[in-house]
Order: structure tokens, then sequence, then C-alpha cells
């Protein structure tokens, strides 16, 4: 290939990337902009604000309701993650080393679930909740969280375990290492990348939730934040509030953008791995 | 689904017919390490479907408890003869067809940019997983606010519209908007499925094409598609179910389920069940959309030949 050749490719191959940049990003550029209007200029319609102000996010911090729904959202994401995390690694770990009958049904039935619409269950969980007392408490949350994450992290894990050389295990133990230590160190590190990504999924899968945080919270008790988003007060009775909700959209955004940063290479395996060869 | 008959493509051992001691205990280990994940899966999604069922034959109303009675199917006729269930049907099924088929086609244009670049190839797939990771909620926001001219949204003001884009009187461009808050943030989901698709395609292949004269165009349509058409078809199926429960950018792109003109079905749900605190009526409505999400995943399973991801190993 000519040097003229090459180099012309290469520019079109950075006028695409460019092009995907710009559109993978802007909605979030816009949202961030409109969270750094001033309060008195967030509906005047520009793209850039005219007046820069951290004002937006000062009143957010300030309203209660927002810094507990982040609470909640963290504690509730992470509990859900790592409970996911062990009862799937312990089902896939069965799955992908075991022979046993049922495991086909087992991955059935979690896909089944996978493809379960939330909205067919919110009535039920609603009522059930009130009854049980689970109803706007963070275990009310946790339990639906958990049944949706698991089938992905099933999936995604059994993948992750069906590449690993579960022989080394062996292996260590005939140059007499005991099991606990062949397990603890040939096979621990060999499944922590993938138990790390899955655990990623399942945060951010938690982390986005709207369904069930809308239909079974009703305070700041259990509020997460895309609920409490989509009842934000303004600043005053007088004040939309297009800012604040800028300023939290904006805010929840920062930990997905540093996940997504550290770990693309992890993030982009774990959802192929689990979709194709499962 | 008959996942069991999945079960003898497990690599069966000799030790099938006469089942030994360690072949036991290791059939017991497995059962053993998956319950704890089952009785979570069933518990909370089998015994309240089969609730609501149950209560979708009451007449179950939660502002008159002591009016509590068995109806038998009353609900799904109230349901199935109103036109406001036909009419978010009718939308939901547009919004699944016309999204999943932008983002079908922009998610290849995306994926084969993700495998092919000769540059920036990290970059891509970074930028491309930010719509993915966002909150779906900030997402619809942010198109929401975009072309929402009360909320002054940059879009409006460009054009030089005066009328607000995603009020009830402009049904066409609210409908538009929810349709791009969907594409944007699910095509790179649609991208990496392919994605992993467009990696099981051997260069050689291309290679070979190549030398006997084919174009880059019959290339991709004689050899990539058919060697990626199961993994088209699992993305296809994923997105499909996906968006037509779709509820959380049409709701907030809907003023918070206020607009009727971009009302979908998982909407209607919530609003039978949690506004009107109509229970019968709210589950029937639940109870019609599982059937029609088994219904697409049967369509796909048995008409289209998707096979289901985790068989074979």
């Amino acid at each position: 290939m000519s040097d003229g050749l090459r180099n012309r490719r290469i520019l079109g191959w950075a006028a695409t990337d460019a092009l995907v940049l710009i559109v993978a990003l802007f909605p979030v550029l816009w949202i961030l902009m409109l969270s750094l209007k001033s309060p008195g200029t967030v509906t005047d319609g520009s793209f850039l604000p005219n007046e820069w102000s951290l004002e937006n996010y000062s009143n957010i911090f300030e309203q209660g309701i927002f810094t507990r729904a982040l609470l909640n959202s963290f504690g509730i994401a992470m509990i859900a993650t790592v409970i996911a995390v062990v009862l799937a690694s312990m089902a896939a770990y069965a799955i992908a080393r075991l022979n046993f009958p049922g495991k086909a049904i087992m991955l059935g039935a979690a896909l089944m679930i996978a493809m379960f619409p939330p909205i067919s269950i919110v009535g039920p969980l609603y009522n059930m909740w009130r009854n049980l007392g689970l109803f706007d408490t963070w275990p009310g949350l946790i339990i639906p969280y958990l049944t949706f994450a698991l089938p992905l992290a099933i999936y995604t894990l059994t993948a992750f375990f069906r590449e690993i050389p579960w022989e080394l295990e062996q292996a260590a133990q005939v140059d007499g290492a005991t099991p606990f230590q062949a397990f603890r160190k040939v096979i621990v590190p060999l499944a922590a990348p993938g138990v790390a990504t899955t655990a990623i999924l399942v945060f951010i899968f938690c982390w986005n939730d709207f369904v069930f945080a809308v239909s079974l919270t009703s305070t700041s008790a259990a509020q997460t934040v895309p609920a409490a988003l989509s009842q934000f007060p303004g600043a005053s009775q007088f004040t939309a509030p297009y800012g604040s909700i800028a300023a939290a959209a904006v805010i929840v955004t920062i930990p997905i953008i540093i996940l997504v940063m550290i770990f693309q290479r992890r993030i982009v395996a774990g959802l192929t791995a689990g979709a194709v060869k499962g | 689904m008959e996942a069991a008959t999945a079960g003898s493509t497990a690599p069966a051992r000799p030790a099938r017919k006469r089942v030994s001691d360690r072949a036991r205990a290791e059939r017991r280990l497995g059962w053993l390490l998956c319950l704890p994940a089952v009785i979570v899966m069933i518990a909370v999604t089998a015994y309240p479907i089969v609730y609501a069922v149950y209560l979708s034959l009451l007449r179950a109303d939660l502002r008159f408890p002591d009016d509590q009675k068995f109806i038998g199917f009353d609900n799904y006729v109230t349901v199935l003869s109103s036109s406001l269930w036909w009419s978010d049907f009718g939308r939901t099924m547009l919004i699944t067809v016309v999204s999943v088929s932008l983002e079908l086609v922009l998610g290849m244009l995306l994926a084969l940019v993700m495998h092919r670049a000769l540059i920036g190839r990290g970059l891509v797939r970074t930028a491309s997983l930010i719509p993915y990771g966002i909150v779906t909620v900030v997402a619809a926001y942010a198109w929401l606010l975009a072309f929402s001219t009360p909320s002054g949204g940059f879009i409006p003001h460009w054009l030089g519209i005066e009328h607000d884009l995603v009020d009830q009187a402009h049904p066409v461009t609210s409908f538009l908007v929810v349709i791009g808050a969907e594409v944007w943030k699910t095509t790179p989901f649609m991208a990496l499925l392919l994605l992993a698709g467009l990696a099981l395609v051997p260069d050689e292949m291309h290679e070979a094409a190549k030398v006997d004269g084919a174009t880059a165009w019959q290339r991709f349509w004689r050899i990539t598609v058919p060697l990626m058409k199961p993994a088209i078809l699992v993305a296809l199926l994923f997105r499909t179910l996906d968006a037509f429960r779709i509820f959380d950018s049409a709701f907030i792109i809907g003023q918070n389920g206020t607009n009727p003109k971009i009302e979908t079905v998982s909407i209607l749900g919530y609003n039978q069940l949690l506004n009107r605190l109509n229970l019968g009526l709210g589950s029937a409505v639940s109870v019609l959309i599982f059937l029609c999400v088994m219904l697409i995943a049967v369509f796909f399973i048995r008409v289209l030949g998707t096979s289901r991801p985790g068989e074979g190993s």
C-alpha cells in the first residue's frame, strides 16, 4: 500500500472516529452545559451557558433529597452486586465445572428471567411488600435487583469460568499444594478478572433501574437517584427544577464514566462473552 | 421452553450408566451451588407472576378494599375492548420495530468501526460505552431538555421553533424524541453483541474473496452477514424484548407518564397499578405484557431459529 493511500485511509478512520465520539458524547456534553448555567439562565435556550455557575450543584447538595438518594443508590447497588456475584459465582462454577442433571434447565430459567418484563411483577410486589413491611426499604429494592441481576451474572461468569484452565489446580496439588492453597494461589487469580467484570456489569444494571425504584419506594428512606430525579422539586417554588435535574444527572454519570474509562476492555469482554459464548 | 432437551449436549461421561459415589457427590454439589440463585430467581418472579394472574381475575381496587371479589376474565375483557390498550400496544410495537431496525443498522456500522478502524479503536469503544452505561433516566432527561421549549432546549432555539416539540399537541416529534433517546442509548449494546459475532468471521475468507475479485459490499453480504447470522439473531432477540418493555425513557420524556401520545403498554400498566391503584385491571395489563414478551421470544426461537445463548459450549 502506498504511503499516500495509507494516509488517506488513516484520515478517513480519524474522521469516522470523530463522528462516533461526537454522537456518543454530545447529549452528555449538553446536560453538563445545562448544569453549569446559573439558575436564572437555565431556560434561555443556548447551548453554552451565558452565565457560568455552580449554583445548581450547591442547590442539590443543600436539599437533603439528592444526597440521601445518592446514598441509597450506592448502598443498594453495592449490596445487590455483592450478593448477586457471590450467588452467581457458586452457580456458574457448578455449571462450568460439574456434571449434573438440570444444568440446562438452570440456564434456561436464567434466560427466561432475563427476558421477564419487570412491570409484570411490580403490582404484586407492591402489594406483597406493603404487607411484609418491605415497601420503601433497602431490602425491598435489593431483592428484585438481585433477581434480575442474577441471570446476567450467571451467564457472564459461566462464560469466563469455562475459559479457566482448571487442570492447573490439580497440577498445583500434584506439586504438593493443599487443595486450599491450590484454590487460593491458582484459581482465585485466574477467576478474579471475570468476577470483577461481572460485578461492574451488575453494578451498572442496579444503578440504572427505574421501574422498581419508582414503584416500590415513596420517601427518601429508599428512593434511589433515578426515582428522585423524576420527582425533583425546584430550588424554590417558582423555579423549574431543570438546573437541579441536570446537575444531579451529571453527578450520577460520573461513576459510570470512571468505570468505563478504567475498565473499557473488561466491560467489552464481559458483554460479548456473556452474549455469544454463553 | 424445552430447555431440558439441551441437557443431552452436556459432556456425557461414562459414569452415566452406573452412577458412582463420586458422580453422585458431584451431582449433589452442583445442585447445592445452584440452589440459592434458583430460590432468589423463582421467589421474585414465579410467585409474583402467579399472584398477578390471580389478582387479574379479581375486582381489586385499593381505593375500595372491601369490594374485592372474583370476576373471572372481566378485567381482560375490559382491557382488550378498550381503545387505550390497543393504541398503546400499537405505539409500543411501532417504537420496538423502528428503534430496533435503526439500532441494527447503526449498531452494525459501529461494530465495523470498532472491529476494523486502523486508529482509535480503544477510544471509540470507550466513548460508546458511555451511552450504554449512563442511567436511562438521565439519557431521557438529556433528550427531553434538549428538545423541550419550556425547559430551554437548545434545539428548538437553534431551529427557531416557538412551540414545544415534546408536548401532547406534537405527537410525531414526541415520538421521534423517544426513538432518538432509545437508539442513542442502546446502539452501543447492539454493536457490542454484533462485535462478538464479527470476531468469529475468519479474515482468511475475506482475503480469499478479495483475491477472487469480490467487492467490499459483496463480501459483507455474502460472507460477514451469513456467518454472523446467529449473533445477529441473538442481538435482535435481546433488543426486541428490551424495546417492547420500554418504560424509563418514554415515562420521562412523556412528563412522568402523563403524555398519552407516547404512552407505552408498560406505562399503561404502571398508571393502572400505582396511580389508579387498580390492582385487578393493572394486573391484567401486566399479564398481557408478559404474554406478549413470551410470544416474541417464542417467535424468535422457533420461527427464526435463534439459538438460545448458552446452548452448546
